[in-house]
Protein backbone atom coordinates (compact mmCIF):
# COMPACT_ATOMS: atom_id res chain seq x y z
CA UNK A 1 0.00 0.00 0.00
CA UNK A 2 1.40 3.55 -0.73
CA UNK A 3 1.33 5.12 2.61
CA UNK A 4 0.89 8.57 1.27
CA UNK A 5 -2.99 7.02 0.58
CA UNK A 6 -3.45 7.73 4.27
CA UNK A 7 -1.31 11.08 5.17
CA UNK A 8 -2.85 12.75 1.40
CA UNK A 9 -6.69 12.68 1.35
CA UNK A 10 -7.85 12.23 -2.34
CA UNK A 11 -9.31 14.72 -4.87
CA UNK A 12 -12.99 15.36 -4.60
CA UNK A 13 -12.84 13.58 -1.40
CA UNK A 14 -15.53 13.98 1.30
CA UNK A 15 -11.79 13.49 3.47
CA UNK A 16 -10.07 16.48 1.84
CA UNK A 17 -13.41 18.50 2.08
CA UNK A 18 -13.80 18.19 6.04
CA UNK A 19 -10.01 18.38 6.13
CA UNK A 20 -9.75 22.03 4.39
CA UNK A 21 -12.83 23.31 5.93
CA UNK A 22 -11.52 22.72 9.20
CA UNK A 23 -7.83 22.88 8.67
CA UNK A 24 -7.79 19.83 11.12
CA UNK A 25 -5.67 17.06 10.57
CA UNK A 26 -8.06 14.05 10.17
CA UNK A 27 -5.62 11.65 8.95
CA UNK A 28 -3.75 11.66 12.13
CA UNK A 29 -6.53 10.14 13.86
CA UNK A 30 -4.92 6.25 15.25
CA UNK A 31 -8.35 5.32 16.83
CA UNK A 32 -7.09 5.27 19.83
CA UNK A 33 -11.18 6.36 21.18
CA UNK A 34 -9.85 8.82 24.21
CA UNK A 35 -12.36 11.36 22.46
CA UNK A 36 -15.08 8.76 22.66
CA UNK A 37 -14.26 7.58 26.50
CA UNK A 38 -14.11 11.18 27.44
CA UNK A 39 -17.56 12.39 25.77
CA UNK A 40 -20.12 12.90 28.02
CA UNK A 41 -22.84 12.70 24.91
CA UNK A 42 -21.90 9.39 24.14
CA UNK A 43 -24.07 7.13 25.41
CA UNK A 44 -27.15 9.46 22.98
CA UNK A 45 -24.71 8.97 19.79
CA UNK A 46 -25.90 6.78 16.67
CA UNK A 47 -21.62 6.72 15.93
CA UNK A 48 -19.03 7.53 18.07
CA UNK A 49 -16.77 10.17 17.62
CA UNK A 50 -13.61 8.19 17.19
CA UNK A 51 -15.95 6.04 14.37
CA UNK A 52 -17.11 9.11 12.92
CA UNK A 53 -13.59 10.02 12.26
CA UNK A 54 -13.16 6.96 10.55
CA UNK A 55 -16.10 7.15 8.19
CA UNK A 56 -14.53 10.58 7.01
CA UNK A 57 -11.73 8.77 6.38
CA UNK A 58 -13.93 6.54 4.49
CA UNK A 59 -15.25 8.97 2.79
CA UNK A 60 -18.59 7.87 4.08
CA UNK A 61 -20.11 11.30 2.89
CA UNK A 62 -23.40 10.32 3.73
CA UNK A 63 -23.50 8.57 6.63
CA UNK A 64 -21.34 11.17 8.41
CA UNK A 65 -23.79 14.16 7.50
CA UNK A 66 -26.98 12.01 8.41
CA UNK A 67 -26.11 10.68 11.45
CA UNK A 68 -27.39 11.81 15.08
CA UNK A 69 -23.96 12.16 16.44
CA UNK A 70 -23.31 15.87 14.79
CA UNK A 71 -26.34 17.41 16.32
CA UNK A 72 -25.86 15.75 19.69
CA UNK A 73 -22.28 17.31 20.43
CA UNK A 74 -22.91 19.38 23.18
CA UNK A 75 -19.69 21.35 22.31
CA UNK A 76 -18.06 20.87 24.86
CA UNK A 77 -14.36 20.56 23.79
CA UNK A 78 -13.95 17.43 25.88
CA UNK A 79 -12.83 15.79 22.88
CA UNK A 80 -10.70 18.12 21.89
CA UNK A 81 -8.17 18.42 24.96
CA UNK A 82 -7.93 15.09 25.17
CA UNK A 83 -6.87 13.97 21.77
CA UNK A 84 -3.29 12.81 21.39
CA UNK A 85 -2.57 14.21 17.78
CA UNK A 86 -4.44 17.56 18.70
CA UNK A 87 -7.32 16.87 16.43
CA UNK A 88 -9.89 19.51 17.20
CA UNK A 89 -13.01 17.20 17.17
CA UNK A 90 -15.70 19.74 18.34
CA UNK A 91 -14.33 22.08 15.21
CA UNK A 92 -15.04 19.30 12.99
CA UNK A 93 -18.32 18.84 14.34
CA UNK A 94 -19.15 22.63 13.97
CA UNK A 95 -18.11 21.85 9.82
CA UNK A 96 -20.43 18.65 9.38
CA UNK A 97 -23.37 20.29 10.87
CA UNK A 98 -22.62 23.35 8.60
CA UNK A 99 -21.75 20.80 5.93
CA UNK A 100 -25.04 18.82 6.73
CA UNK A 101 -27.26 21.90 6.65
CA UNK A 102 -26.41 22.89 2.93
CA UNK A 103 -26.27 19.37 2.04
CA UNK A 104 -30.20 18.59 1.57
CA UNK A 105 -29.76 15.14 3.60
CA UNK A 106 -32.36 14.29 6.12
CA UNK A 107 -30.34 15.24 9.40
CA UNK A 108 -30.32 12.60 12.01
CA UNK A 109 -32.26 14.59 15.08
CA UNK A 110 -34.88 16.93 13.83
CA UNK A 111 -35.35 19.45 16.64
CA UNK A 112 -31.91 20.49 16.96
CA UNK A 113 -31.32 21.87 13.63
CA UNK A 114 -34.62 23.25 13.96
CA UNK A 115 -33.58 25.09 17.33
CA UNK A 116 -30.45 26.67 15.61
CA UNK A 117 -32.89 28.01 12.08
CA UNK A 118 -35.72 29.49 14.41
CA UNK A 119 -32.28 30.94 17.15
CA UNK A 120 -31.26 32.47 14.35
CA UNK A 121 -34.12 34.03 12.90
CA UNK A 122 -34.83 35.39 16.04
CA UNK A 123 -31.74 37.45 15.87
CA UNK A 124 -32.23 38.36 12.14
CA UNK A 125 -35.68 39.83 13.21
CA UNK A 126 -34.38 41.32 16.68
CA UNK A 127 -30.82 41.29 16.80
CA UNK A 128 -31.11 40.23 20.45
CA UNK A 129 -32.50 37.05 21.66
CA UNK A 130 -35.85 37.57 23.72
CA UNK A 131 -36.21 34.24 25.18
CA UNK A 132 -40.08 34.24 25.58
CA UNK A 133 -40.16 34.93 21.78
CA UNK A 134 -37.75 32.15 20.89
CA UNK A 135 -39.90 29.54 23.02
CA UNK A 136 -43.12 30.43 21.49
CA UNK A 137 -41.71 30.49 18.08
CA UNK A 138 -39.87 27.26 18.85
CA UNK A 139 -42.82 25.50 20.19
CA UNK A 140 -44.93 26.71 17.00
CA UNK A 141 -42.86 24.82 14.95
CA UNK A 142 -42.54 21.14 17.26
CA UNK A 143 -46.08 21.88 18.07
CA UNK A 144 -45.12 20.31 21.80
CA UNK A 145 -46.97 23.27 23.37
CA UNK A 146 -47.34 21.73 26.89
CA UNK A 147 -43.66 21.25 27.44
CA UNK A 148 -42.26 23.20 30.52
CA UNK A 149 -45.16 25.00 30.51
CA UNK A 150 -45.15 24.09 34.35
CA UNK A 151 -41.72 25.33 34.44
CA UNK A 152 -42.14 28.53 32.47
CA UNK A 153 -45.14 29.27 35.06
CA UNK A 154 -42.55 29.07 37.97
CA UNK A 155 -40.09 31.33 35.97
CA UNK A 156 -42.32 33.95 35.50
CA UNK A 157 -43.46 34.20 38.88
CA UNK A 158 -39.25 34.34 39.98
CA UNK A 159 -39.17 37.18 37.28
CA UNK A 160 -37.23 35.22 35.05
CA UNK A 161 -39.28 35.90 32.12
CA UNK A 162 -38.95 39.37 30.44
CA UNK A 163 -42.39 39.80 28.37
CA UNK A 164 -41.08 41.82 26.14
CA UNK A 165 -37.92 42.50 23.99
CA UNK A 166 -35.92 45.50 24.50
CA UNK A 167 -35.38 47.94 21.94
CA UNK A 168 -32.33 48.79 20.54
CA UNK A 169 -30.96 49.77 17.17
CA UNK A 170 -28.37 47.83 14.81
CA UNK A 171 -31.18 46.47 12.88
CA UNK A 172 -29.25 47.57 9.37
CA UNK A 173 -25.93 45.66 10.31
CA UNK A 174 -27.46 42.42 11.82
CA UNK A 175 -29.66 42.50 7.94
CA UNK A 176 -26.52 42.85 6.12
CA UNK A 177 -25.17 40.12 7.78
CA UNK A 178 -27.70 37.52 7.29
CA UNK A 179 -28.29 38.73 3.18
CA UNK A 180 -24.68 37.65 3.44
CA UNK A 181 -25.12 34.53 4.61
CA UNK A 182 -27.95 33.40 2.74
CA UNK A 183 -26.23 34.37 -0.22
CA UNK A 184 -24.27 31.87 0.96
CA UNK A 185 -26.04 29.39 2.18
CA UNK A 186 -27.32 28.96 -1.68
CA UNK A 187 -24.16 28.19 -2.89
CA UNK B 1 -12.18 53.76 39.72
CA UNK B 2 -11.39 51.18 37.35
CA UNK B 3 -13.60 51.69 34.07
CA UNK B 4 -14.37 48.41 31.74
CA UNK B 5 -16.80 47.98 28.95
CA UNK B 6 -19.76 45.12 29.48
CA UNK B 7 -21.45 43.23 26.75
CA UNK B 8 -24.37 41.54 29.25
CA UNK B 9 -25.52 39.87 26.24
CA UNK B 10 -29.02 37.94 26.10
CA UNK B 11 -29.55 35.89 29.28
CA UNK B 12 -28.86 38.55 31.45
CA UNK B 13 -31.75 40.50 30.26
CA UNK B 14 -34.11 37.73 30.99
CA UNK B 15 -34.02 33.99 32.51
CA UNK B 16 -30.00 35.56 34.55
CA UNK B 17 -31.46 38.63 35.60
CA UNK B 18 -30.04 38.14 39.10
CA UNK B 19 -26.50 37.71 37.47
CA UNK B 20 -26.19 40.58 35.76
CA UNK B 21 -28.10 42.46 39.36
CA UNK B 22 -25.43 41.36 41.50
CA UNK B 23 -22.65 41.67 38.66
CA UNK B 24 -23.10 45.51 38.81
CA UNK B 25 -23.87 45.69 42.54
CA UNK B 26 -20.47 43.99 43.39
CA UNK B 27 -18.77 46.16 40.58
CA UNK B 28 -20.05 49.24 42.32
CA UNK B 29 -18.75 48.52 45.42
CA UNK B 30 -15.73 47.59 44.18
CA UNK B 31 -15.12 50.91 42.39
CA UNK B 32 -15.41 49.45 38.99
CA UNK B 33 -17.70 51.22 36.54
CA UNK B 34 -19.50 49.68 33.81
CA UNK B 35 -20.29 50.84 30.06
CA UNK B 36 -22.82 48.68 28.48
CA UNK B 37 -21.46 48.39 25.10
CA UNK B 38 -24.01 50.75 23.12
CA UNK B 39 -26.69 48.87 20.78
CA UNK B 40 -24.81 45.32 21.16
CA UNK B 41 -26.60 42.60 19.49
CA UNK B 42 -26.89 38.73 20.27
CA UNK B 43 -23.20 37.45 19.80
CA UNK B 44 -24.67 34.22 17.63
CA UNK B 45 -23.95 31.34 20.52
CA UNK B 46 -24.23 27.90 19.86
CA UNK B 47 -26.62 28.40 16.60
CA UNK B 48 -24.75 30.38 14.61
CA UNK B 49 -21.20 28.71 15.22
CA UNK B 50 -23.45 25.29 13.93
CA UNK B 51 -25.32 26.51 11.22
CA UNK B 52 -21.91 28.75 9.14
CA UNK B 53 -18.58 29.55 10.43
CA UNK B 54 -18.79 33.26 8.54
CA UNK B 55 -22.20 33.70 10.44
CA UNK B 56 -20.86 32.81 13.78
CA UNK B 57 -17.28 35.04 13.19
CA UNK B 58 -19.73 38.17 11.75
CA UNK B 59 -22.49 38.24 14.62
CA UNK B 60 -19.50 38.61 17.03
CA UNK B 61 -16.65 40.62 15.28
CA UNK B 62 -19.92 43.23 15.05
CA UNK B 63 -19.96 43.79 19.06
CA UNK B 64 -16.39 43.43 19.01
CA UNK B 65 -15.64 46.54 16.49
CA UNK B 66 -17.85 48.34 18.81
CA UNK B 67 -15.95 47.84 21.78
CA UNK B 68 -12.57 48.36 20.31
CA UNK B 69 -13.91 52.06 19.57
CA UNK B 70 -12.95 52.86 23.35
CA UNK B 71 -9.99 51.85 24.56
CA UNK B 72 -11.23 49.98 27.41
CA UNK B 73 -11.45 46.19 27.93
CA UNK B 74 -15.05 44.46 27.29
CA UNK B 75 -15.86 42.31 30.16
CA UNK B 76 -18.14 39.34 29.20
CA UNK B 77 -20.05 37.55 32.02
CA UNK B 78 -22.19 35.01 29.49
CA UNK B 79 -19.56 32.02 28.97
CA UNK B 80 -21.25 31.26 25.07
CA UNK B 81 -20.31 34.48 24.86
CA UNK B 82 -17.44 34.65 26.08
CA UNK B 83 -16.37 31.42 24.23
CA UNK B 84 -17.43 33.10 20.72
CA UNK B 85 -16.07 36.96 21.05
CA UNK B 86 -12.18 34.45 21.58
CA UNK B 87 -13.08 32.46 18.62
CA UNK B 88 -13.80 35.73 16.43
CA UNK B 89 -10.38 37.24 18.10
CA UNK B 90 -8.18 33.99 17.30
CA UNK B 91 -9.68 34.74 13.77
CA UNK B 92 -9.07 38.00 13.18
CA UNK B 93 -5.11 37.21 14.65
CA UNK B 94 -4.62 34.08 12.42
CA UNK B 95 -6.99 35.11 9.27
CA UNK B 96 -7.99 38.52 9.13
CA UNK B 97 -9.42 38.19 5.84
CA UNK B 98 -12.89 36.52 7.86
CA UNK B 99 -13.66 39.82 9.50
CA UNK B 100 -15.83 41.49 7.99
CA UNK B 101 -15.88 44.27 10.48
CA UNK B 102 -13.77 47.07 11.39
CA UNK B 103 -12.62 44.75 14.63
CA UNK B 104 -8.62 44.08 14.46
CA UNK B 105 -8.42 42.00 17.43
CA UNK B 106 -7.10 44.19 19.90
CA UNK B 107 -9.56 44.81 22.63
CA UNK B 108 -8.89 43.01 25.65
CA UNK B 109 -11.66 39.90 26.20
CA UNK B 110 -12.33 39.55 30.03
CA UNK B 111 -14.37 36.80 31.34
CA UNK B 112 -16.40 37.93 34.40
CA UNK B 113 -14.95 35.42 36.83
CA UNK B 114 -11.38 35.45 35.81
CA UNK B 115 -11.48 39.55 36.07
CA UNK B 116 -12.60 39.00 39.73
CA UNK B 117 -10.16 36.09 40.52
CA UNK B 118 -7.36 38.78 39.29
CA UNK B 119 -4.96 40.11 42.58
CA UNK B 120 -5.90 43.88 42.52
CA UNK B 121 -9.50 43.36 42.83
CA UNK B 122 -8.83 40.19 44.75
CA UNK B 123 -6.98 42.34 47.20
CA UNK B 124 -9.69 45.32 47.44
CA UNK B 125 -12.34 41.92 47.96
CA UNK B 126 -10.28 41.13 50.76
CA UNK B 127 -10.22 44.59 52.19
CA UNK B 128 -14.43 44.93 52.13
CA UNK B 129 -15.41 41.71 53.21
CA UNK B 130 -18.30 42.84 56.03
CA UNK B 131 -19.30 39.01 56.35
CA UNK B 132 -17.12 36.26 55.73
CA UNK B 133 -19.33 33.41 54.17
CA UNK B 134 -18.26 30.93 57.31
CA UNK B 135 -19.27 27.17 57.42
CA UNK B 136 -20.64 27.37 53.59
CA UNK B 137 -19.44 24.23 51.87
CA UNK B 138 -19.36 24.87 48.07
CA UNK B 139 -18.68 23.19 45.04
CA UNK B 140 -17.13 25.58 42.04
CA UNK B 141 -18.58 24.63 38.87
CA UNK B 142 -17.08 25.91 35.95
CA UNK B 143 -18.39 24.50 33.12
CA UNK B 144 -16.62 23.64 29.61
CA UNK B 145 -16.53 26.85 27.84
CA UNK B 146 -14.46 29.08 30.48
CA UNK B 147 -11.94 26.91 30.14
CA UNK B 148 -12.10 24.76 27.06
CA UNK B 149 -10.21 24.92 24.71
CA UNK B 150 -7.02 26.17 26.05
CA UNK B 151 -6.26 27.48 22.73
CA UNK B 152 -8.91 29.76 22.76
CA UNK B 153 -9.10 30.90 26.53
CA UNK B 154 -5.32 30.62 26.92
CA UNK B 155 -6.34 28.59 30.75
CA UNK B 156 -3.28 26.75 31.34
CA UNK B 157 -5.33 24.62 34.14
CA UNK B 158 -8.38 22.93 32.20
CA UNK B 159 -8.58 20.35 33.79
CA UNK B 160 -8.65 21.22 37.09
CA UNK B 161 -8.73 24.93 37.24
CA UNK B 162 -8.62 26.68 40.92
CA UNK B 163 -9.27 30.38 40.51
CA UNK B 164 -12.71 30.24 41.87
CA UNK B 165 -11.96 27.98 44.53
CA UNK B 166 -9.37 29.93 45.64
CA UNK B 167 -11.81 32.93 45.66
CA UNK B 168 -14.11 31.28 47.31
CA UNK B 169 -11.77 30.73 50.25
CA UNK B 170 -11.00 34.29 50.16
CA UNK B 171 -14.54 34.94 50.76
CA UNK B 172 -14.11 32.55 53.96
CA UNK B 173 -16.35 29.46 52.20
CA UNK B 174 -14.68 25.82 52.57
CA UNK B 175 -14.36 24.93 48.71
CA UNK B 176 -15.14 21.04 48.60
CA UNK B 177 -12.70 19.11 46.31
CA UNK B 178 -15.22 17.34 43.80
CA UNK B 179 -14.10 15.92 40.21
CA UNK B 180 -16.95 17.37 38.01
CA UNK B 181 -15.88 20.94 37.55
CA UNK B 182 -15.37 21.34 34.56
CA UNK B 183 -17.75 18.63 33.09
CA UNK B 184 -20.63 19.85 30.78
CA UNK B 185 -24.29 20.04 31.86
CA UNK B 186 -25.90 19.80 28.87
CA UNK B 187 -25.48 23.22 27.67
CA UNK B 188 -28.27 24.46 24.80
CA UNK B 189 -29.42 20.53 24.00
CA UNK B 190 -31.94 21.88 26.93
CA UNK B 191 -34.45 23.08 24.83
CA UNK B 192 -34.66 20.17 22.46
CA UNK B 193 -33.00 17.11 23.89
CA UNK B 194 -34.02 17.65 27.39
CA UNK B 195 -33.21 14.05 28.25
CA UNK B 196 -29.31 14.53 28.15
CA UNK B 197 -29.62 17.48 30.18
CA UNK B 198 -31.60 16.18 32.65
CA UNK B 199 -28.97 12.98 32.23
CA UNK B 200 -25.54 15.27 32.75
CA UNK B 201 -26.95 17.87 34.94
CA UNK B 202 -28.24 15.22 37.24
CA UNK B 203 -24.62 13.56 37.88
CA UNK B 204 -23.39 17.49 38.64
CA UNK B 205 -25.95 17.82 41.02
CA UNK B 206 -25.69 14.05 42.57
CA UNK B 207 -21.85 14.72 42.79
CA UNK B 208 -22.20 17.92 44.71
CA UNK B 209 -24.21 16.26 47.13
CA UNK B 210 -21.91 13.38 47.36
CA UNK B 211 -19.30 15.87 47.89
CA UNK B 212 -21.76 17.23 50.90
CA UNK B 213 -21.95 20.81 49.53
CA UNK B 214 -24.40 23.09 50.48
CA UNK B 215 -24.62 24.69 47.50
CA UNK B 216 -23.06 24.71 44.00
CA UNK B 217 -20.93 27.95 42.64
CA UNK B 218 -20.99 29.06 38.87
CA UNK B 219 -20.80 31.98 36.58
CA UNK B 220 -22.70 30.57 33.48
CA UNK B 221 -26.30 31.68 32.83
CA UNK B 222 -26.53 28.44 31.02
CA UNK B 223 -25.11 26.16 33.21
CA UNK B 224 -26.97 28.12 36.22
CA UNK B 225 -30.27 27.48 34.19
CA UNK B 226 -30.20 23.83 33.48
CA UNK B 227 -29.00 23.35 36.99
CA UNK B 228 -30.89 25.45 39.10
CA UNK B 229 -34.93 24.99 37.29
CA UNK B 230 -35.75 21.51 36.53
CA UNK B 231 -34.49 19.94 39.98
CA UNK B 232 -37.62 18.29 40.30
CA UNK B 233 -37.79 16.39 37.03
CA UNK B 234 -33.74 15.22 37.65
CA UNK B 235 -34.91 13.74 41.16
CA UNK B 236 -38.11 12.19 39.75
CA UNK B 237 -35.58 10.62 37.39
CA UNK B 238 -32.52 9.53 39.79
CA UNK B 239 -34.80 8.83 42.81
CA UNK B 240 -32.44 11.16 44.77
CA UNK B 241 -33.51 14.27 46.74
CA UNK B 242 -31.69 16.70 45.47
CA UNK B 243 -32.51 20.45 47.00
CA UNK B 244 -29.23 21.95 46.25
CA UNK B 245 -28.84 25.79 45.76
CA UNK B 246 -26.78 27.17 42.88
CA UNK B 247 -25.49 30.31 43.21
CA UNK B 248 -23.49 32.69 40.77
CA UNK B 249 -20.07 33.57 42.19
CA UNK B 250 -21.05 37.33 41.88
CA UNK B 251 -24.33 36.61 44.25
CA UNK B 252 -21.65 35.34 47.32
CA UNK B 253 -19.29 38.25 46.75
CA UNK B 254 -22.13 40.25 47.43
CA UNK B 255 -23.25 38.26 50.45
CA UNK B 256 -19.86 39.00 51.90
CA UNK B 257 -19.57 42.32 51.26
CA UNK B 258 -22.40 43.08 52.53
CA UNK B 259 -24.62 44.39 49.41
CA UNK B 260 -28.03 45.33 50.49
CA UNK B 261 -29.61 43.80 47.28
CA UNK B 262 -28.50 40.35 48.25
CA UNK B 263 -31.23 38.86 49.24
CA UNK B 264 -32.78 40.24 45.99
CA UNK B 265 -30.96 38.54 43.72
CA UNK B 266 -31.36 34.92 45.58
CA UNK B 267 -34.86 35.54 45.45
CA UNK B 268 -35.23 34.85 42.01
CA UNK B 269 -33.59 31.37 42.00
CA UNK B 270 -36.28 28.69 41.41
CA UNK B 271 -33.68 26.33 43.72
CA UNK B 272 -33.84 28.19 46.88
CA UNK B 273 -30.65 29.28 48.54
CA UNK B 274 -32.11 31.36 51.12
CA UNK B 275 -33.14 29.31 53.75
CA UNK B 276 -29.54 27.45 53.49
CA UNK B 277 -27.91 30.60 53.90
CA UNK B 278 -29.79 31.54 56.44
CA UNK B 279 -29.56 28.56 58.58
CA UNK B 280 -25.71 29.14 57.85
CA UNK B 281 -26.13 32.76 59.97
CA UNK B 282 -25.29 34.54 56.62
CA UNK B 283 -28.40 36.08 55.37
Amino acid sequence: MNPNQQTYPQENSFLLEVVQASGEKIQACYQCQKCSAGCPVAYAMDILPNQLLRHIQYDHRERVLSSKTIWICASCYTCSVRCPNNIDIAKIMDVLRNLAIHSGIKPGEKDIPLFHSVFLDTIKSKGRIHELSLIIQLKSKTKDFLKDAGLGWKMFRKGKIKLLPSRFGGGKEIQEIFNEFEKGARR
Amino acid sequence: MKEISYYPGCSLHGTAREYDDSIRGVSSLLNIQLHELEDWTCCGASSAHCTDEELAIDLAARNLAIAEKSDRDLLVPCVACYSRFKWAEKESKEHPEKIHFSYRGNVPIRYVLDFFCEGPILEEIKKKIAKPLSGLKVVCYYGCLTVRPPKVTGIKEYENPQHMDHLMELLGADSVPWSYKTDCCGASLVMTRTDIVRRLSGKLLSMAKEAEADCLVTGCPMCHANLDTRQDEMEKEVGENFNLPIIYFTELIGLALGHKDAKKWLGHHITDPIKILSAKGLM
